[in-house]
């Protein structure tokens, strides 16, 4: 009985995580096609709901109802869990995300470490569903994603090590609290503009979506899916989305710690903040959508491997000798 | 001339001079309109769905002159007609098969008494085909509709005739 009880916790707890997360992704959309058309002076998504805001919902019925159409070529097991993988990998991710003082579903000690893991994880899904199209568009789209993807993990993962060497913790609430006099942000302005366009390369954002180039690939490894399938790599891609802006918040810009330790600042609750953080990041992705034209293939992998990688080691060695020198290595 | 670009390039000058510029954009007025809800203005000339006007008498304006049949490029009119009671001729039937019709205007131009017109409509789409061939009633019915519009197009369009 004991067991039970526990289940329905966690899983109560898991719903009270997941509900919340994947609406905020439906909203996410609708600010993402909203701020792109105001840029260009349209109006946007705007007859669905108050503002257009049912927009993704109305676009998520209808791709409900729409067939899901499995090409005959295809490997059809691996066809069908590659948008499953990649949804559920870019959900399971915020399991670590604190978003408050103890607001967290699974406080673990390797919290950056599981977050960066399942998002490397996240290429296989790209890979499967390219690979499993049978299809040239969706293959040379997938390969494409994964060299991306795997040569923007790297200077990521060196962005992170410039962050831990200043907290000495890979909890993700530990990183928060270490921010408290100061957020990482001023100290490492640097390698968060570097987080920042890896992150938009990470995720498969313009400038940088080259793997669904619709000029050259039609639309990269999501060409051969429709119905649900192709909405569920939809889901996973702005939840993969949302979480790079929700790790963007903790790692440099305080997480759920309010900007001004002030009397009437101190009673908006953290969540709110971390919340808070995450839009505005989100809205600079989305800005950063409507103002730049697409990467060459080349020129994407020259930014990744020829500057970020060297800037980022530089800045690890800049980082440590200065803590080393100051003596204000953390201890553990 | 090196140094300034590398400088340009370290601090994303461009970048940040277009972010700023996008930032600005959003909150200028938006050059689209709601459109189910919000028309744009048309021209007076605007030729939309036909319409055959009526004297304010009542009295229908065709004489049956089959000016338009004759001119129209696409054949689309159909115009037969008889002497009524009083001794006038008028029209008996006037179709318009609208799928023909490749709204030149010829037949609102030929007309010597203003009764053939194209109106500002041009939301008239149908669910089958057999709801495009107009028949008279239809069209008297929608020069009773739009008689002030088309009166006020013809008026203003009057000088450039």
């Amino acid at each position: 009985m004991e067991y039970i009880n526990i289940i329905f916790l966690e899983v109560y707890k898991i719903l009270f995580l997941l509900v919340p997360v994947l609406v905020s992704v439906a909203m996410i959309v609708w600010l993402d096609r909203r701020v792109w058309a105001f840029v260009q002076k349209r109006q946007g998504p705007n007859v669905v709901g108050p503002f257009g805001l049912l927009q993704s919902l109305a676009d998520a019925l209808k791709y409900i109802f729409k067939e899901i159409i499995i090409p005959a070529s295809s490997n059809k097991v691996i066809f069908i869990l590659a948008p499953i993988i990649t949804m559920t990998l870019a959900l399971i991710a915020w399991a670590v995300i604190p978003f408050g003082e103890n607001h967290v579903l699974a406080n673990i000690n390797v919290g950056i470490l599981y977050i960066f893991a399942v998002s490397s994880l996240g290429v296989y899904g790209i890979i499967m569903g390219g690979w499993a199209s049978n299809s040239k568009y969706p293959f040379l789209g997938s390969i494409r994603s994964a060299a991306q993807m795997v040569s923007y993990e790297v200077s990521i993962g060196i962005i992170i090590i410039n962050v831990l060497l200043c907290v000495g913790s890979l909890n993700l609430s530990d990183i928060v609290m270490a921010q408290n006099d100061i957020w990482f942000v001023i100290p490492l302005f640097p390698m968060f503009v570097i987080f920042f366009i890896s992150a938009l390369a990470e995720t498969n954002r313009p400038p940088f979506d080259l793997p669904e180039a619709e000029a050259e690939l039609v639309a990269g490894y999501q060409t051969e899916y429709s119905g649900m399938m192709y909405a569920m790599f939809w889901l996973g891609e702005y939840a993969n989305i949302l979480l790079m802006c929700a790790l963007g918040s903790i790692l440099f810009l305080g997480g759920w710690l309010s900007p001004i330790d002030l009397y009437p600042f101190d009673l908006i609750p953290g969540a709110i903040w971390f919340i808070f953080k995450i839009l505005l990041l989100f809205i600079l992705f989305a800005l950063v959508k409507a103002i730049v034209p697409r990467y060459r293939y080349d020129q994407l992998m020259r930014l990744g491997w020829k500057i970020f990688l060297p800037l980022s080691l530089i800045y690890v060695v800049l980082t440590s000798s200065y803590l080393f020198y100051f003596n204000l290595l953390p201890t553990i | 001339m090196k140094i300034t670009r590398f400088l340009k390039l370290i601090f994303m000058t461009d970048f940040i001079g277009g972010l700023l510029i996008a930032i600005k954009e959003l909150f200028k007025p938006k050059k689209t309109i709601n459109y189910p809800f919000e028309k744009g203005k048309i021209s007076p000339r605007y030729r939309g769905e036909h319409a055959l006007r009526r004297y304010p008498n009542g009295e229908e304006r065709c004489i049956a002159c089959k000016l338009c049949e004759a001119v129209c490029p696409a054949q689309a009119i159909t115009i037969e007609s008889s002497e009524r009671a009083d001794g006038s001729r008028k029209t008996t039937r006037y179709d318009i098969d609208m799928m023909k019709c490749i709204y030149c205007g010829l037949c609102e131009e030929s007309c010597p008494v203003d009764a053939i017109v194209q109106g500002p409509n041009f939301e008239f789409s149908t669910e089958t085909r057999e709801e495009l061939y107009y028949t008279k009633e239809k069209l008297l019915d929608n020069g009773d509709r739009w008689e002030n519009i088309l009166a006020a197009n013809i008026k203003s369009d009057n000088p450039y005739r």
